[in-house]
């Protein structure tokens, strides 16, 4: 049985956090990451989980005590967001080549100068070839459902990789949102015991975890495994989002196609700004416009093919990015896709918008405006701008 | 747990447990640092008092011992640090230059 409620994206989070009630936490508060970490302190001083709560003085330090909980055979959550995504960085790259299953949030804000608290993805765009798994949200409801998901995926043993549940800052993370909770057993048994490959704790099987590779090593075939590993996670998450579905109602997948079938036009995009596109879609649908929506839901890994597959039919695409990578042909998810598309048979135009930086907002205007550029292409035949800017004052 | 890493050089990809993981422990020993040396301690028997403060300050495991005598210096794993010598109450550890 499920229950509805309304709660804003992050208590969502931390709710999944007490159901899945996990050994360790180890947590820097920052906006607007922090009520995520606060509200999971009062479930822990309430004696409402087990969870040893360890308050660390920054996030290098929580994501070095998060490496060694898990490497000691713990069951690990932690949450943070810009800045302090960037100062995990080198964590970041140990905990997963040591084939970690920590699960974190980040809940996307920009990263500074001048200095910013609001939503894009620049900083979770920056961890993108960390070697974590990276998970995109549109709403409280998915990044509840997600951070359920994501133990199971980040402790499979063909995965065995830490999973980034990415949620927009502010728009997710502070909005209130109508959703559905599993009930706390359900949410036990999906998550299920954990059992950790290894254990830095257990004197009758000593082992070394973090060794020096040495002059001669196997950093390069270390690097590959991870490689391999990522990619082999991608039925993982596929087979785990249809097992959620099952019990609780709503299966997920690596993307989510909205009235794709038959579309000319296509945006694809992370994250909250979804859920506008999709009324924006319906907008349009009842102008007659073949508008249609791809949401990708697995940034890493890139599921290329069920995004080239996705997008085979479409005449015009574009994809929307939150964030700017300067100097490159256009910001990340753009650069993807149309990798991906390169080798598809119909070699679909594909334009980008980069938007939404440092919280500008992005109206069903905006969305629109982009759509309208989409069916010029269509009518006229060619692709007038490939890098442009939604919103931006110029 | 075995771990034979004879022909490890031609391991490919997979071959090793995931994770840069090795299945036993205390294996520190097994790789020679000694190279990295600039300064080296010596010995000096007759002023040791064998009080163990040294073994206690040596922060890699350096300091050879057995039944509560010192027996000298491992140096494959000393890497000239000096902490010995500025610790030793007899100074009978002292820092010469390493040549090679």
């Amino acid at each position: 049985m499920s229950k509805t409620v309304a709660l804003t994206g992050n208590l969502a989070c931390a709710h999944a956090m007490r159901q899945i009630n996990p050994d360790v936490v180890a947590a820097y508060p920052i906006t607007p990451q922090t009520t995520i970490v606060e509200e999971f302190s009062t479930f822990v001083a309430n004696g409402q989980v087990d969870t040893e709560y360890v308050t660390v003085e920054s996030e290098h330090s929580a994501m070095s005590a998060c490496v060694g909980a898990s490497a000691a055979g713990s069951r690990v959550i932690t949450a943070t967001s810009s800045q302090g995504l960037a100062l995990m960085w080198e964590i970041l790259y140990i905990a997963s080549a040591l084939r970690l299953p920590i699960v974190m949030h980040n809940v996307n804000r920009t990263l500074a100068g001048p200095i910013n608290i609001h939503c894009d993805h620049q900083d979770s765009m920056g961890a993108r070839d960390s070697g974590w798994i990276q998970i995109h949200c549109e709403n409280a409801q998915e990044a509840y459902d997600t951070t359920i998901q994501a133990i199971r995926i980040a402790e499979d043993n063909r995965v065995r990789l830490p999973v980034l549940v990415c949620l927009d800052g502010f728009i997710i993370s502070h909005a209130i949102d109508r959703l559905d909770m599993l009930d706390d057993p359900e949410v036990k048994k999906f998550v299920g015991e954990f059992e950790p490959a290894i254990s830095m704790l257990d004197p009758e099987e000593p082992i070394t975890v973090g060794p020096f590779d040495g002059l001669h090593g196997q950093f390069f075939e270390f690097r590959r495994a991870q490689e391999l590993a990522t990619l082999g996670s991608l039925p993982v998450i596929e087979e785990i989002g249809k097992e959620y579905g099952a019990v609780s109602g709503r299966p997920y997948g690596l993307i989510e196609e909205y009235k794709l079938d038959d579309a000319e036009i296509a945006i694809v995009v992370l994250g909250s700004t979804a859920g506008t596109t999709r009324v924006v879609v319906d907008s349009l649908r009842a102008d007659g416009v073949k508008a249609g929506l791809l949401k990708i839901r697995s940034f890493r890994p890139f599921p290329i093919k069920q995004i080239t597959d996705a997008l085979s039919g479409v005449k015009a695409v574009a994809v929307l990015d939150r964030s700017l990578s300067p100097g490159a042909i256009g910001a990340p998810v753009f650069q993807e896709v149309r990798s991906a598309l390169y080798d598809s048979e119909s070699r679909v135009p594909i334009i980008n918008f980069i938007y939404g930086l440092g919280g500008r907002d992005v109206s069903m205007g905006l969305i629109k405006e982009a759509y309208t550029v989409l069916s010029d292409i269509v009518k006229d035949g060619q692709v007038k701008q490939t890098i442009n800017y939604l919103g931006l004052r110029e | 747990m075995s771990w034979d890493i004879k022909n490890l050089k031609k391991w490919k990809v997979g071959d090793h447990p995931a994770g840069a993981l090795i299945p036993t422990g205390g294996n520190a020993v097994e790789y020679k640092t000694g190279g990295w040396r600039s300064e080296k301690p010596r010995w000096i028997e007759e002023k040791c008092t064998h009080c163990m403060i040294c073994w206690v300050f040596c922060p890699d495991t350096s300091i050879e011992v057995k039944e509560s005598k010192m027996l000298g210096i491992d140096y494959d794993h000393c890497k000239g640090c000096g902490i010995c010598a500025e610790e030793c109450p007899t100074d009978a550890i002292v820092m010469e230059e390493e040549e090679k």
